[in-house]
Formats: structure tokens, C-alpha cells, sequence
């Protein structure tokens, strides 16, 4: 974790990452996959998959915004630090689903 | 965790080449130290915004779990074409930031303005879309409040071919918690439309500035800094619009 | 001055010396400069005044919920006034006090300077923060002035979405402004943290006062939004009766509860990490040695930010959730007792052999050890199940917390405030008197709380204006402590404002510490350091320090 802002090339710092420009191609790639993502997110939608429907719906979502953060967002060329505190949001978030969770689910076994 | 000592005494003049954008401010180092500083920062405040909604998509997983039913229900009286189309807007107005932001890098500003100008038309686009919804909702009664109207739900309208109700019909105990439902649903894409509104603002105040030529000199913080904030804004509404407009699309199955 | 072995105040010859020509303080002038200016140390002093100003206006609610308790009849207030005064009481407190205490003050004012910047990463956003607060301030008078708020610091529904009718809406809004406010300072110091160290300056040779406040930071930046979430909802329930926390339409009042104590918990740790920095620079200073086990020390404040995460429902114990899952929370809850317990032993290890000397940051110091391991370990009698149905809402509870956050707390932020004192003004305060105000803010926090430790473990419960007569000795006791320990924090304010125009000029370094911002002068430049410094030494070196200041004396000039 150690850096320093006078080491010449970044080579040894974690929180820095070559800036890169992003071309019109990967956006147009990532566009068009978005929108072939909502296409079967919808379509799956009216298939009855009992348990499976929720769960492709969300896996979707998450797909869709995985993509979004790394492309979009740049995220893939960004360095570890950034990477590291985007997980952080999801990770915290995570906390506070799954510990609520642990009042909810137990609270009243069987009913979820 | 690298804990060596580079003390780095000798500092050639090379290494840290101060760029003089008038930009660039004097606490630091380098403008490129200062653009990562702004990333950084911004990326930490769209971690308060993760958290922000997350407290609501955990009341809406919590009850959606607990008046499955109920949420099925109201959930189909969203209009599946509409959502469809405002993702698709959204994901647009998303596209035509990230083209802003590559535009701003390589200092194209007459591409910059048109992008920006793209990005807040389709942002509008998703409003008014978002408006023709809710006043739906106003005129059926399905805003929660004192004139909130459960007679859908315990009676559903029936379909002229099969001669049977459109919906399978709620006992009146669950067709009230549609009303929970309908709480989060404005709770959540009205907070999701306010964060639209406030970016349409600063989306008008960046394209005057990029009109002006601000970022024409390869200064673009603000636009790839306001670019993650808008890109946020979609990302909350991919995960809305399966949650609310997808719950459950195969009545009578 | 000379040296004595007393002591390790080090004062320039007071007949010749001055202070600084230019400094933060006087580089521009009129009050624009002031409200308008990015500079990390004019923001801090802003914040030193306002928050000063709302500690005050808590502490004068102190005082009547005291004088209230003097008897067992109701007969100073009515009930509902008693609960609006130990509602407001408790949110100026903990939000317009404890929360931006260290941190907005003292943190803005040394982070910076200790990791060799020239100011915070956002100086705007910092400012920003200040007028947040300010706003979120005037909200929170607004509400005062008008009548006042009677939920208690909680906002528990649904008594305050269905049963009140005070001015729950401004003063959560309030709260909800002062908390992006408190985001946004911890957003700045943690860009600053890891950006703007000056060349040399490695995560491990950062001061530990900085290793607390990336640990608050962090949890000041992914708690606060839950917090202020929640209170949007609680607004919009009171408002438009959307029904997410209410019963009587299927929601549930617990899911406020965890929502709400998800940010409250780990707020209790974003109120103590810095004031435990604190800790470690004067322990250290004053034993003139390397904290002990630095690097525990400093992971120890990390850990304590992560399991902070974990442990929020032990506040919900008798509310009904899960048994299930409060065992998991009780036993979290136990594991979080570890990390503190990590550096109150180091502390400890700090003093053992080494040159202790009693100067007045010392002894607040001392005074939050042993407090803050009483509030501590009385924090794990609650976590534990049994224990907690008896001893919750009920004084000790009250004890429990006031030993953490006042005891706590509050005297680091009265150490940390005599500790940097000279470096932000550039003028000493009055040793002797400061001594004994040190003293008695510890002998009459004792008297207050302790009894109420035994008041709570009899059974008074908390939030009442009246009580049962044989419970009058104690709170008699508590009473008289409360005024002790309010002249004990006026004398603060009186003598380090007299200090300001009169006390003796302190040079750069009167502690001879280590810190990089005792190595500039006092009170600092507007851009701390002429030349970005060089850090080629690790943190707490006395060594360096004595060499180096050997090699300056042939050079002073």
C-alpha cells in the first residue's frame, strides 16, 4: 500500500494506473450488449422459472452493472485502489443485507 | 503491503513535470496526482450513494419476501413497455456521457457539446416517460396515502376472452400491503429521479462550460467525474427496473 | 526557559521571541477571508468555534436534566419538557458535537500538516462541509427555538412518525444535512490520506492519529448514508405516511431500528477512533517513546472500523428481534471489545520505562484510559445477553456510554485541544490552572456517572423525570457531580481564549515532539511547508528528533 508521489514511473504504486482513453468502439460494443441484455432480461421475465426467475433477473442486473462500472466507469483501467473501494461499497452493502438478514430469516424459521 | 523506505532525495526535474493548466491547483504535486485525487473522491462519494440506496433495496427485498402476493400484483400494473423503454433511454443517455468523456480526452469540443447536449435530451426523455407513469398511478388511485384503492387488487377487472380475472385476486388483508409496494416503488424511483434531476443540472452547467471551451485543453475532470455519477444513476435503474417491473410476468401460469 | 526534568516544555526566551510575521491566521484579513477560505486550519478553527458554540447549548440541556433529577417529584419541568430536553440534549451531542468533534477540528487542522501537505485533497468540499454543518446547525436551533423535539436522539418509530407532534421533520432534515457534512470530511481525508503523503511518508511511518482517522473516515463514509436514508424515510413517513416503517400498514418499526443503528453503532466508533489518535500522540509524546506495537496499534483501529459493521443489533437486544441472531451479534459484540483492549494495552506498554512527565494533555490522557476502559468493559457487560434485559434502558446504560463518549471522548478532545493549542495559535495556555481544570473535569465526570452505574444496576430507568424516593442520595451525588465537572469544562474555554492575547509564545515544537507538524512553525503558513518535506525517519523517532535538533543549534540564528 505504500506509495509515493514522486516515484517516477508508478511502477511499485498500487493507486495509480496508466490513464487510458477509452475508444468509441468498446462503448459501441458495450451499448449494444446492454441493450441485448435488457432484451432477454425482459423475455425471461414472461417464461414461467418459478425460483429461477428472481434469480436470472437479478444475475442479469448484476451483469449489466458489472459491465457499466468496468467499462463506462473505467474501472478496468483503473488501479487496484479504485477496484478495491468499488468492491468495498458492494461489500458493505452486502454486510448490511446479510447480517439484517440473520434477525429476519431467523426470527421466524421456515416462512422465508 | 510494501513497507520499503523509498526516499527519493534526488528528485529529477523530469519526474514530476508541474503542468501549468490554469486547473491545476497549488497543494498538488502534479496534475496528474490531482486528477487520480478526484477520481478517488469521487468514487467514495458514489460509495455513500451505494448505501444510500441500499437501505431502500433492503426494505424492498424485506417485504417483497414477506407480501409476495402483494408486491406480485402491484408489480403488474407497471407497464412492462414503458419500463423496457426508459431502460433503454437511460442506457442511451448513458452511452452518448461515455462518448462525452472520450470526446473531452481528445479535445474535440464540438463532439463534447453535441454529446452533452445528447445525453441531458434523453435524460428529459426518461423524466417524461417517469412523469406519464406516476400520473397513471395518480389517476388509479395507487399512490399511497388516504385515497390509496385496494378495489383492483381485491377485484380484479376481468378479461372479456377467458371470462376470468386478469389477476389472481388478493384477500383484502394483502391486497393493503400493495400499498407497500407502491410506497417503495415512488420512495425508490423518486429518489432515483431526483438524482436525474440534479445530474440534468449539472449536465446544463458542464455543456455551457464545455461550450465555453473549458475542457478543450485537456482538463476533463468534471466531465469523467460527472460521467461516473450519471452512469451510477443507470446502474441503480437496472437494478430497479427488473426488482419493480419484472416481479412476476406469467399470470395464470 | 530552561529545561527542567519535570517537565519537557521547551519555550523559547520569552523577552525576545514573537510570533511569526506571516501565518494562517494573519495572511488575509476581514471575516470574507475567514468564510470564504479553502485553507484546511482556518475551516478547523471554524469548526472549533461552531462546535464549541453547540456543546455549550448541549451541555446547558445537561445541566436541566440534572437539576430536574435533584428530587424525586417532577417539580422543575413537565414530562414532555424533561423529554425534549434530553432529546435535544442527546442530538446536539452526538451529531453537532461528538461526531465532528476531533475530526473536523483538530483532524482537519494536523492531517494534513502530519503527512507533509499543503492542505486537504477537496478545500472547497471542505468548506462545504463547514456551511453542511452550519446549516444542519441552524436547522436543529430552528427546531429549538420552535418547541423543540421529543423522540430522543433515536427517531425510534413509530412514536416519531405517528405519536409526536414536534418538529421531528426539521430536526431529522437537520441531522440528514449535518451527516453529508460528516461525509464529506471523511471523504477528504481519506483521498488525503491516500494521495497527498509527502515523499517518504509510507502508510507506516504515518502517525497513528492519521491511521484512526482513515479508520473513522471509513466509517463515516459508508455509515452516515444509511443514517441519512433512514431519516429521509422517517420525514417522508411523517409527511406523505408512506408505509415502509409503520405496523398498521405492514411495515415493520425493527427494520428502522437496524437501519438506523447500522450508521449509530459504528457512529459510536467514528466518535471514538479519533479521539484514540489523540491518545497516541500524547501518550507518546510524553513517555518520549515509539508507541508500543505501532503497527497494532494501528491495524487495531482498522479492525475495530470492520467489526464496527458487525455488531449493531446488540442495541435491539429486547426489541424482539431473533434470539438466534442476537447470540451472533452478542458475540460479535465481544470480539470488537478486542481490538480496543489491543491498544490500551499497548498505551500501557507505552508507559512502561519511559519519561513520563504530567503536562495537561497527559493528564486528559490518563484520565481517557481509565475511563475509557471502564466505559469499555461495562460496554461488554451489555453485549452479553442476560446482562443486557436487565441493565438496558436503564442508567447504566447511561453511565455506559457517557464513560466512553464524555470520558472518552471528550477528554481527548480536551487533550488533543491543549495538545495542539500551541501549534494552532502559537501561544501556550496557562499550565497550573489547566492542571487543575484537567483534574477536576475527572473527578466530577466520576462523581456524575459512577453513581449512576449503580442507580441503573438498582433498576432507575432511563428517560424518566421522576423517581422513587430512595433512589435520591445517588442522583443527588450525580447532580453535584455535573456541576463540578461543568467548571471543569469552563475553564477551558475562559483561560484558552485569555491564552489567545496572553499566553507565553510557544515556538515551534514546546513539546518536543516528533510529528511533522511540530517541526514548522507556530501557528503554521497559510501553505504549511515552504518545500514539500522529505520524511527519511519513522514515526515517533526521538532520536532523529534529538539529532536533528543538535545540528539546528548551531544554525539558529
Amino acid at each position: 500500500m505504500s506509495s509515493h508521489p514522486h516515484d517516477p514511473a508508478n511502477v511499485t504504486n498500487p493507486e495509480h494506473a496508466e490513464h487510458r482513453i477509452v475508444q468509441p468502439g468498446t462503448y459501441i460494443a458495450v451499448y449494444i450488449a446492454l441493450l441485448i441484455f435488457t432484451g432477454i432480461t425482459v423475455g425471461a421475465a414472461f417464461i414461467d422459472l418459478h425460483i429461477f426467475n428472481p434469480i436470472i433477473a437479478l444475475a442479469i442486473a448484476c451483469l449489466k452493472g458489472v459491465i457499466v462500472i468496468l467499462f463506462f466507469m473505467h474501472v478496468i483501467f483503473q488501479s487496484k485502489l479504485i477496484k478495491m473501494t468499488v468492491g468495498a461499497g458492494f461489500f458493505t452493502f452486502l454486510i448490511l443485507v446479510a447480517m439484517t438478514l440473520t434477525d429476519y430469516m431467523s426470527r421466524s424459521w421456515g416462512l422465508w | 503491503m510494501d513497507n520499503t523506505i523509498v526516499a527519493t532525495h534526488d528528485i529529477h526535474a523530469e519526474e514530476h513535470h508541474h503542468v501549468s493548466l490554469p486547473q491545476h491547483r497549488h497543494h498538488f504535486e502534479t496534475a496528474e496526482q490531482q486528477r487520480e485525487a478526484g477520481t478517488f473522491g469521487m468514487w467514495l462519494f458514489l460509495l455513500t450513494e451505494i448505501m444510500f440506496f441500499g437501505g431502500l433495496f433492503f426494505a424492498y427485498l424485506l417485504y417483497r419476501n414477506w407480501y409476495n402476493p402483494a408486491f406480485v400484483a402491484a408489480s403488474n400494473q407497471l407497464s412492462i413497455p414503458l419500463g423496457t423503454a426508459n431502460t433503454a433511454i437511460l442506457i442511451t443517455s448513458g452511452f452518448f456521457m461515455a462518448l462525452g468523456v472520450w470526446a473531452a480526452e481528445v479535445r474535440k469540443q464540438g463532439l463534447l457539446v453535441l454529446f452533452l447536449l445528447l445525453t441531458t435530451l434523453f435524460g428529459f426523455v426518461f423524466l417524461g416517460v417517469k412523469y406519464v407513469e406516476y400520473a397513471e398511478k395518480f389517476e388509479k388511485h395507487h399512490v399511497p396515502g388516504a385515497s390509496f384503492d385496494i378495489s383492483e387488487f381485491v377485484n380484479p377487472p376481468i378479461n372479456q376472452k377467458t371470462g376470468k380475472p386478469i389477476e389472481e385476486p388478493l384477500s383484502p388483508d394483502m391486497a393493503r400491503k400493495t400499498q407497500v409496494f407502491f410506497s417503495l416503488y415512488f420512495a425508490m424511483t423518486g429518489m432515483h429521479a431526483l438524482h436525474m434531476i440534479i445530474g440534468i443540472f449539472l449536465l446544463g452547467w458542464l455543456t455551457w462550460r464545455a461550450q465555453r471551451g473549458d475542457f478543450s485543453s485537456g482538463y476533463v475532470a468534471p466531465i469523467e467525474n460527472f460521467g461516473l455519477y450519471w452512469h451510477f444513476v443507470d446502474i441503480v435503474w437496472i437494478f430497479l427496473f427488473p426488482l419493480l417491473y419484472l416481479i412476476n410476468r406469467h399470470p395464470g401460469s | 526557559m530552561s529545561t527542567t526534568s519535570s517537565t519537557i516544555v521547551n519555550l523559547p526566551d520569552q523577552r525576545t521571541a514573537t510570533l511569526p510575521k506571516r501565518n494562517y491566521l494573519n495572511a488575509e484579513d476581514g471575516l470574507l477571508s475567514w468564510l470564504l477560505t479553502g485553507d484546511h486550519k482556518r475551516i478547523a478553527m471554524l469548526y472549533l468555534i461552531s462546535i464549541t458554540f453547540f456543546f455549550f447549548i448541549g451541555g446547558i440541556f445537561a445541566g436541566l436534566i440534572r437539576l430536574e433529577l435533584l428530587t424525586p417529584q417532577p417539580d422543575l419541568v413537565a414530562s414532555d419538557t424533561y423529554n425534549k430536553l434530553f432529546s435535544m440534549h442527546g442530538i446536539i451531542m452526538v451529531f453537532l458535537f461528538l461526531v465532528p468533534s476531533v475530526p473536523a477540528t483538530i483532524g482537519n487542522f494536523v492531517i494534513p500538516i502530519m503527512i507533509g501537505a499543503k492542505d486537504l485533497a477537496f478545500p472547497k468540499i471542505n468548506l462545504l462541509s463547514w456551511y453542511l454543518y452550519v446549516v444542519g446547525g441552524i436547522m436543529t436551533l430552528a427546531a429549538l427555538v420552535l418547541g423543540g423535539v421529543d423522540t430522543g436522539w433515536t427517531f425510534t418509530t413509530p412514536l416519531s412518525t405517528h405519536y409526536l407532534n414536534t418538529h421531528v421533520v426539521t430536526t431529522g432534515l437537520a441531522i440528514f444535512v449535518a451527516g453529508f457534512s460528516s461525509i464529506f470530511t471523511g471523504l477528504n481525508f481519506i483521498v488525503t490520506i491516500h494521495r497527498m503523503r509527502a515523499p517518504g511518508m509510507t502508510w507506516f511511518r504515518m502517525p497513528l492519529f492519521v491511521w484512526s482517522h482513515y479508520a473513522a473516515s471509513i466509517l463515516m463514509v459508508l455509515g452516515t448514508p444509511v443514517l441519512a436514508i433512514t431519516l429521509v424515510l422517517v420525514v417522508l413517513e411523517r409527511t406523505i405516511h408512506i408505509g415502509v416503517f409503520d405496523p398498521s400498514l405492514g411495515g415493520d418499526p425493527l427494520l428502522f431500528q437496524h437501519l438506523f443503528w447500522f450508521y449509530s453503532h459504528p457512529a459510536v466508533y467514528i466518535m471514538i477512533l479519533p479521539g484514540m489518535g489523540v491518545i497516541s500522540e500524547i501518550i507518546s509524546t510524553f513517555s518520549r517513546k515509539r508507541v508500543f506495537g505501532y503497527t497494532a496499534v494501528a491495524f487495531s483501529s482498522v479492525a475495530i472500523a470492520v467489526f464496527g459493521f458487525f455488531v449493531w443489533e446488540h442495541h435491539m437486544f429486547i426489541m424482539g428481534v431473533s434470539n438466534y441472531s442476537a447470540l451472533v451479534f452478542s458475540l460479535l459484540t465481544m470480539l470488537v471489545a478486542v481490538p480496543s483492549a489491543i491498544k490500551v494495552f499497548n498505551w500501557a506498554f507505552t508507559l512502561q520505562k519511559g519519561s513520563i512527565t504530567f503536562e495537561t494533555p497527559m493528564l486528559y490522557a490518563f484520565a481517557f484510559i481509565g475511563l475509557f476502559t471502564i466505559g469499555g468493559l461495562t460496554g461488554v457487560f451489555l453485549g452479553s445477553l442476560g446482562m443486557d434485559i436487565h441493565l438496558t434502558e436503564t442508567y447504566f446504560i447511561v453511565a455506559h456510554f457517557h464513560y466512553v463518549m464524555v470520558g472518552g471522548m471528550l477528554m481527548a478532545f480536551l487533550g488533543g485541544v491543549h495538545f495542539w493549542w500551541p501549534k494552532m495559535t502559537g501561544r501556550m495556555y496557562p499550565e497550573s490552572i489547566s492542571k487543575l481544570s484537567a483534574v477536576t473535569s475527572f473527578i466530577g465526570f466520576n462523581l456524575t456517572f459512577m453513581p449512576q452505574f449503580i442507580l441503573g444496576y438498582l433498576g432507575m430507568p432511563r428517560r424518566y423525570h421522576a423517581y422513587p424516593a430512595e433512589y435520591q442520595v445517588l442522583n443527588v451525588l450525580s447532580t453535584a457531580g455535573a456541576t463540578v465537572l461543568g467548571i471543569g469544562f469552563l475553564m477551558p474555554l475562559i483561560y484558552l481564549t485569555w491564552s489567545l492575547k496572553y499566553g507565553a509564545i510557544a515556538g515551534n515544537n514546546p513539546w518536543q515532539a516528533t510529528g511533522l507538524e511540530w517541526q514548522i512553525q507556530s501557528p503554521p503558513l497559510t501553505e504549511n511547508f515552504i518545500e514539500t518535506p522529505i520524511v527519511d525517519y519513522e514515526a515517533y523517532d526521538y532520536e532523529w528528533l534529538a539529532h536533528k535538533t543538535e545540528q539546528e543549534v548551531t544554525t539558529v540564528g
